[in-house]
Formats: structure tokens, C-alpha cells, sequence
């Protein structure tokens, strides 16, 4: 079975993150840029998913030269193969997902892993609209995942609990923090990962439909009042949240 | 364009969430700006009071009814609205972001070749056009976007947007049964989690962190959570030390909350937890150290021992309480 794992490259959680000059994009100074911690769990997962059943894992990202290095850590951490679809310029979800779609089919995958959402656009949407333009089934939020033949049982996290889904191949899954627990890449496999090239590709263009107008970082909060060292601020404490937070 | 909208109406158990109605009244209010028409569907089994979408002012609904729909299945729930819109010409969608918005909101959007917007925090109308504003980095930024395509697919965060006071309205119920609905991909079951709120819908959040000293004194977080009637969440550190459930993460990696109160007991402030929380109306920070970075954003914090002081908070609200 060929299994296809989709990974993006993206500021560090712990990075600050500045708008640029321009208003309308993130000022790269400074950013340190890693897999997508998301992505981690859905590398992991087709690393199994190959274990178990056999086949063939590609790592599949869009974008500039940069996410080479996201590539070379799937490869090290034992992914097969590597495409770049090469993009310099911006491309909005579904503008992605299309590339993708176009790639995942020209690849042959029958099994796709997405992390659930990147970490810099938070838009979480990437996985489902891939199955869709692909025509596969689709599970998203996965936080286990069992493929038994053709048939796939996994949990999805939902507000409060958790719901069984079942579904067949061909099939997109995204993958949840508590799917699994990524391995470490070896020394002999990121000494491999070097040596392995990474396939380049032009996707086909696709128009954007969401147009970014501006980027702002969110009013400051002010700090607000300490009450005090102990227990003895408690009684104010309470006071302040009835009576001029009116929360509780 | 005609401006015709169409807002998802989200059951579980047969019962409406409440973003559901968050939804409507911000389609309902986007309908006047726009000079445009509003109606609602949704899909499921048996479901309450559906005629209340009419107090949020939208008019009508159409249920699709199947007993086969009564859990989500993510195939048949796509199909049959995309189908709907179609047939009727919608062309702005609004669902509420939650688990299934954000799972069904993007494969309709795939189908009608819409852009989206996912996560909305604000709509406004500009002149005949929707300007939508989203956090992206968790909300250590903000993107103002607009939507080019000739459909076009908001999912709203839940707990932002204001439904508003309720009118006496009812919204005209039709009814569509459902003949072979799509099952390609189904819900089977739903596990619920023991009794326990989840920190994306809560009111109110209590989270803790390392400063808890470990998972054997978490129930202190609990039992201050449980007075309050408020959920329970955990900073990164203490879920990957294996303390706390992923479920209850707060944060860039975890969930992205906006309670009425947060309170944050031994949680020193990391980056990508004050990016997950910073937008909670009110936050409360118990910590010993006075330069824990959660103190920048706190409204009211005790630097003190939360030992102590957590202790000291329960009594004074069973005091009240009683």
C-alpha cells in the first residue's frame, strides 16, 4: 500500500511572532521554523501504518526551499520518499489542498496523514478539503486509528468526549496530539536522510479565494492588579470577581 | 450577487448547540447589512425545539431527517447540504467552529469550490462584501480576510459572537426525510468523557500547571473547578509529563479558549499557553513568582502559594454559595 503523510513547516510555538512591513504577512526575522508539531503525530502514524501492512510512505509539503528541512526530518525519522511542490508565492487552503490532491493521486496513495491543523494559520481545514477534491474518506481529530482490511475504525476528539468513526479506504486521517508518540529520528537515519533526494515539483496553479486584507497583533492586554501575597487576599479576590467582574 | 444565507444548525442528542444560535443571530444581523435573506438547516433524527432558531431571527429551517442521521456522519451531513445549497442558490454559509463544524464546514466548501473562512472572531459587512477576522499563531496575531469566490463559508468560534436576546419568534419547520443517506463515513458511538465539561465550551476554566507540583495534587484544580461549575485544563507541561489528559491542554498546541473567567493556578505564562488563553474576559493567576509572565495579562493575581491559597478560595466560595 502506498501511505502518503502531508507536512508543513512552521514558526516554533515558542516564537514571537511580528507582522512584517507590508502589513499583510508575519516578519520572518528571528523565527525559528520546525514540523509542525501536528504533523509529528501523522509522520508517526504512516511510519505504523508501513510496519504493519507493508508498502511505501512519501512526505509530501508545499512551498519554498525552507521545507526541504521538514522533509529531511520525515526522512530521518524513516519516511521513504520526499516531494516539494515548490511554491513561492501564496496560496490559501483550498489552493493547497489542490496541489496536494493532484500529487497524493499522481502518487497513487491510498492512505493519506495530515496533522490536524497547522500551527500558523490555525485554519485546520487542509485534510478535509484534500479528501474531498480527491474523492477519498475523510476522519479528522483522530486520537487512535485501526485499519483492519479495508475497513477504518478511529476515535475523533469532540467537545466533551470522544466519537467512534468508522469509514473505508481510500481514506484521509488527521491526526490529534494522543494519537501516538513520535519517535526520535535515529543517527543512521539522519545520516540516510542527507544522502536522499528530494523530488521537486511545479503543482499546477490554482486561484485563491480568500484574500488576505491585513494582519494586526491583538490589543495589549494591561496587566492588572495584584491583591496579594496569601490567603488573607482571598475575601478581596472573590469580592473583585462578583462585584466588578460580575463572574462568579 | 443575492446575498442568500444559509446557517448550519448543529444537533448532538437532538439537542441545538448553542454556537448554533450564535450563528443565526450573526446570519440574521448579516442578512440586513447585506440586504439579503436568511434560513437555517440541519440534520439529524429526532431534534428539540427547532422552531427556537426563529427567536434569533431566522425564519426558517429545513430538517433532514433520517434515524440513521441521528449521529454525525460526516459523507451524508456534506452531501445533503451541498445539495441544498444548490438547489436553492445560497451563496454565504455560517456554521459554528466546533468539532463537526470544522470537520463539515471545509468538505461542503471542497464540493461548491468556496473559499473559507475558518475560526471567524468577527464579520463585518463591507458594502457588499465580508470582511472576516481570524486569530492564526493562536492568536498572536490576527488576518483580516475576504472571500472572493462566488459561494463563500464562514465557521464563527464558538463563545464570541453575541446571540443576542431571544424574541418570541418561531421559525417555520420543514421537514425532509432522507432516503439512503450517504454512510460512507459514520459515527458509531460517542464516548463521553465521566460527567466532565470541556474546556472549549466552558464558562469558566480552571487550569493548572507545574506549579501544581504533580498530578496527585490536581484535585484542587478539580474541586475549585466543580464549585464553580467550570471546566478543568492543564498547561502543555504537566499533560506531556502525563499528569493531565491531552484533552484538557490549553494552548497553541492544545485548545484555543475565550471563558468569561480564567484562572490559572501555577501556570508561569509560556508563550504558547498565554496565546491559547489571552482573549478569556477575565483571568485570575495564583503564582509564587511575581515575574511569571501570566501575571502581564492577568486582571487580578495573588503571588502567593497556591497551596494555600487554592484552599482558601473554595471555602470563601462555599461561603457564598451557601
Amino acid at each position: 500500500m502506498k501511505i502518503a503523510v502531508c507536512v508543513s513547516h512552521v514558526p516554533d510555538t515558542a516564537a514571537k511572532i511580528n507582522i512584517g512591513s507590508d502589513g499583510m504577512s508575519i516578519d520572518p526575522a528571528g523565527v525559528t521554523y520546525v514540523v509542525n508539531p501536528y504533523d509529528e503525530f501523522a509522520i508517526e502514524e504512516a511510519l505504523k501504518s508501513k510496519e504493519k501492512f507493508g508498502g511505501e510512505t512519501v512526505a509530501i509539503s508545499l512551498g519554498g526551499d525552507a521545507n526541504k528541512e521538514t522533509l529531511r526530518k520525515a526522512l530521518a525519522m524513516g519516511i521513504d520518499n520526499a516531494v516539494l511542490l515548490k511554491e513561492s508565492g501564496y496560496r490559501d487552503s483550498l489552493s493547497v489542498s489542490k496541489a496536494l490532491a493532484d500529487e497524493i493521486k499522481a502518487q497513487g496513495a491510498e492512505l493519506v496523514f495530515f496533522g490536524k491543523q497547522s500551527v500558523d494559520f490555525d485554519n485546520s481545514v487542509v485534510g478535509q478539503l484534500t479528501a474531498e477534491l480527491l474523492g477519498y474518506n475523510c476522519i479528522s481529530v483522530a486520537v487512535s486509528f485501526t485499519l483492519d482490511g479495508n475497513k477504518i475504525i478511529c476515535e475523533r476528539e469532540i467537545e466533551g468526549g470522544k466519537e467512534v468513526v468508522e469509514t473505508n479506504l481510500p481514506a484521509v486521517i488527521t491526526a490529534q496530539k494522543g494519537l501516538n508518540e513520535p519517535r526520535y529520528a535515529s543517527l543512521k537515519g539522519i545520516m540516510a536522510a542527507k544522502k536522499k533526494e528530494i523530488i521537486e515539483k511545479t503543482p499546477a496553479a490554482a486561484a485563491n479565494y480568500v484574500e488576505v486584507i491585513s494582519m494586526k497583533k491583538p490589543a495589549s492586554k494591561q496587566a492588572g492588579k495584584i491583591i496579594g501575597t496569601d490567603s488573607s487576599a482571598v475575601p478581596e479576590l472573590i469580592r473583585l470577581l462578583r462585584e466588578e467582574a460580575k463572574v462568579i | 450577487m443575492a446575498n442568500k444565507i444559509l446557517v448550519f444548525i448543529e444537533q448532538r442528542n437532538g439537542l441545538i448547540k448553542k454556537p448554533s444560535f450564535e450563528a443565526a443571530k450573526t446570519a440574521a444581523d448579516l442578512a440586513v447589512k447585506l440586504s439579503g435573506t436568511v434560513e437555517s438547516v440541519t440534520v439529524g433524527n429526532e431534534i428539540e425545539g427547532l422552531e427556537k432558531v426563529g427567536s434569533y431571527g431566522v425564519a426558517k429551517v429545513t430538517h433532514f431527517k433520517n434515524s440513521d442521521l441521528a449521529n454525525y456522519s460526516p459523507s451524508a451531513y456534506a452531501e445533503l447540504i451541498t445539495k441544498f445549497v444548490n438547489e436553492n442558490g445560497f451563496d454565504i454559509l455560517l456554521f459554528g467552529a466546533t468539532s463537526m463544524g470544522k470537520d463539515l464546514a471545509p468538505r461542503v466548501s471542497a464540493k461548491l469550490d468556496a473559499g473559507l473562512a475558518i475560526d471567524c472572531v468577527a464579520l463585518n459587512a463591507d458594502g457588499n462584501d465580508i470582511v472576516a477576522t481570524r486569530p492564526i499563531f493562536a492568536g498572536k496575531a490576527l488576518v483580516d480576510v475576504k472571500i472572493t469566490s462566488p459561494k463563500k463559508v464562514f465557521a464563527l468560534r464558538p463563545n464570541v459572537f453575541n446571540p443576542g436576546v431571544p424574541s418570541d419568534a418561531k421559525a417555520d419547520l420543514s421537514v425532509v426525510n432522507v432516503d439512503a443517506p450517504n454512510l460512507n463515513v459514520k459515527v458509531t458511538e460517542i464516548k463521553k468523557s465521566e460527567g466532565k465539561l470541556d474546556v472549549a465550551e466552558a464558562d469558566i476554566i480552571v487550569s493548572g500547571g507545574r506549579g501544581m507540583k504533580g498530578p496527585e495534587h490536581f484535585h484542587l484544580v478539580e474541586e475549585l473547578s466543580q464549585i464553580l461549575g467550570a471546566a478543568t485544563g492543564a498547561s502543555r507541561a504537566v499533560v506531556d509529563a502525563g499528569w493531565r489528559p491531552h484533552g484538557e491542554q490549553v494552548g497553541q498546541t492544545g485548545k484555543t479558549v475565550s471563558p468569561t473567567l480564567y484562572i490559572a493556578l501555577g501556570i508561569s505564562g509560556a508563550i504558547q499557553h498565554l496565546a491559547g488563553m489571552r482573549s478569556s474576559k477575565y483571568i485570575v493567576a495564583v503564582n509564587k513568582d511575581k515575574d511569571a509572565p501570566i501575571f502581564q495579562i492577568a486582571d487580578y493575581g495573588i503571588v502567593g502559594d497556591l497551596f494555600e491559597v487554592v484552599p482558601a478560595m473554595i471555602e470563601e466560595i462555599k461561603k457564598i454559595k451557601s
